[in-house]
């Protein structure tokens, strides 16, 4: 019997150092694992390098001042184009920031994954991310082209925090949305690798209703499996739920003041995840009594 | 209101914009079509239903459709899977044309959609550069500026997201191998880099705007032809797709309103 490795979201953090790179995965409002920054949020992990295509994940931990160097090329929620928290730290200058394009975030993690120093792109020549980048370098083609590209260097993580919709005890991991976003790649290119799933299922299982290009993540590149059921939310896990646009428009108009934002925090972040899933189904209970107090007025 | 010869009402200045926009991709034939934007998604649809039928468009996620359905509406079948990674690596691949937002435009075509002010500590940060770094090294990028001012329309942008033709050849032959910025459509025009020294230069205006509106609103000295055309009138079929199947619901109204 190969290994069992679930565990539980503070298990993860507690594997987790201060000062650690950590890579996330999903994309900007999608299947972000929003459970595990939680727990790690009720953790004291702090001064992190966060690799990310940024989402309320790096608003979450830029609010409470968790990431020292931030590695992205946008903060976002999709239907709101602006992170809340991501601009303010970053007009308040709270973290560094190592500013990439997007392909080039990709290239970096494969890279990481590949065990190599860089791998050659064009994006960034002649962009502000070079002079925003000092460190950035360019490569010369040996072969008779002898372009002069960007070497896209390679992101190596400590641990990636990953958010699937099922994995198996042993840590395969199977996403059933139309896209695997970079999930695998943040695995591979890291030291750990952490999987939360809407639903941890017998391995046998896995393929009964699905291709086995489901199949995302290997168990060889994850060290624990977290069952955290709407462990994405506020973001899209689809098929299992789609976006909770109503929950993030209120974390957008509450990170907005300061005063609101405490407020948000004290009602749905103070607790642990059971508590937050509950103050959750609170905050729709009330929205419908709401509704259903004008309908009959 | 005025109307056209068989009794349709006139073209709107948001019908011009779709048809300004859906020119940019006449002519690319088998590529993905990327637009930005809401009166770009149209144009590209149009230009899809009408004089580059061979366009492939994304749903705004993974999936490339079989069929144009309505802006917001699911595609009825689907002919392709694009995910993020497959995404970024067909930009590499020159096979696509995109239609990009600018919070800042130079008169050389360089985009800022990542921060106003010091990079080092912003006084707005915006989007962050995105994918424009990728997609302005590798297949024509074009852009669409619903709102056409000297706030966008600046002297120096603050931070080089998207390149443009003097930043591509000062970084020499292998950023300017695949670098082509075609066309900027506008509220008020239409234009293009299509001078000795590749800066901006007024191509078309949509009925109703004059030269002073646009240099009035621009921040940078424009290179203005002694005759400059007006935007191409719709066509009626065209105005009936654009109103009946492509935007039944009038959002293009909405991002320019009349």
């Amino acid at each position: 019997m190969t290994q069992d490795k679930t565990m539980t979201a503070d298990d993860v953090v507690g594997r987790l150092r201060s000062g650690m790179t950590i890579g996330i995965g999903g994309w900007g409002s999608r299947r972000k694992p929003m459970a595990l920054v939680r727990a790690l949020l009720r953790s004291d992990v702090t001064d992190l390098t966060v690799v990310s295509y940024g989402g309320p994940d790096v608003g979450l931990l830029a609010a409470a001042g968790r990431i020292r160097k931030l590695v992205a090329a946008f903060g976002t929620l999709d239907s709101i184009p602006l992170e809340p928290h991501f601009t303010a730290a970053r007009q308040s200058g709270a973290f560094e920031m190592v500013e990439l394009d997007e392909a080039m975030l990709m290239w970096g993690l494969t890279a990481g994954a590949q065990r190599l120093p860089f791998i050659p792109v064009r994006a960034g020549l002649g962009s502000d991310v070079m002079k925003v980048n000092p460190a950035l370098r360019t490569v010369r083609s040996p072969y008779d082209d002898g372009e002069e590209l960007v070497a896209a260097p390679a992101l190596r993580l400590d641990a990636a925090l990953v958010h699937l919709n099922r994995a198996d005890a042993q840590g395969n991991g199977q996403y059933l949305g139309p896209d695997p976003y970079f999930d695998d790649l943040f695995c591979q290119a890291a030291d750990h690798a952490y999987v939360s799933c809407e639903r941890i299922v017998d391995t046998a299982d896995l393929l009964k209703e699905h291709g086995p290009q489901t199949l995302l993540v290997k168990r060889l590149f994850v060290d624990g499996v977290v069952e955290t059921p709407n462990g994405a939310h506020f973001t899209s896990c689809v098929p299992d739920h789609d976006r909770d646009e109503d929950f993030q428009r209120a974390y957008v108009r509450a990170a907005r003041d300061p005063e609101a934002w405490q407020a948000f925090e004290a009602r749905f972040l103070c607790g642990d995840e059971a508590a937050y899933q509950a103050a959750v189904a609170a905050f729709h209970q009330n929205r419908q009594d709401h509704q259903d107090q004008q309908e009959e007025a | 209101m005025s109307v056209t010869e068989t009794g349709l009402p006139a073209a709107t200045r948001a019908e011009y914009c779709v048809v300004a926009c859906a020119e940019a991709w006449r002519g690319d034939g088998e590529v993905l079509a990327s637009p930005m934007g809401t009166v770009p998604a149209i144009g590209a649809r149009l230009a899809k239903l009408t004089f580059s039928p061979d366009l492939l468009l994304t749903d705004g996620e993974a999936l490339l459709m079989a069929d144009v359905p309505a802006i917001g509406q699911r595609p009825g079948a689907v002919e392709g899977w694009l995910p993020f990674r497959q995404h970024l690596a067909l930009t590499a691949t020159g096979r696509r044309h995109v239609m990009m937002g600018a919070s800042q435009l130079d008169r050389h075509g360089n985009q800022n959609i990542s921060c106003i002010g010091d990079w080092g500590r912003p006084t707005r940060q915006l989007l962050g550069v995105r994918g424009a770094p990728v997609n302005t090294l590798n297949n024509p990028t074009s852009y669409w500026v619903p709102k056409h001012s000297a706030r966008v329309f600046v002297e120096r942008v603050d931070m080089v997201s998207g390149v443009g033709y003097d930043r591509a050849a000062a970084a020499g032959p292998a950023a300017t191998r695949y670098h082509r910025v075609p066309e900027v459509v506008t509220n008020l025009g239409v234009f293009d880099f299509e001078t000795p020294d590749r800066t901006m230069r007024l191509r078309s205006l949509h009925p109703g705007v004059t030269v002073e509106q646009v240099t009035g609103a621009t921040g940078f000295a424009l290179t203005v032809p002694d005759e400059v055309p007006f935007t191409r009138e719709p066509t009626e079929a065209e105005l009936r797709l654009i109103r009946e199947v492509v935007d039944p619901k009038g959002l293009r109204e909405r991002e320019v309103p009349a």
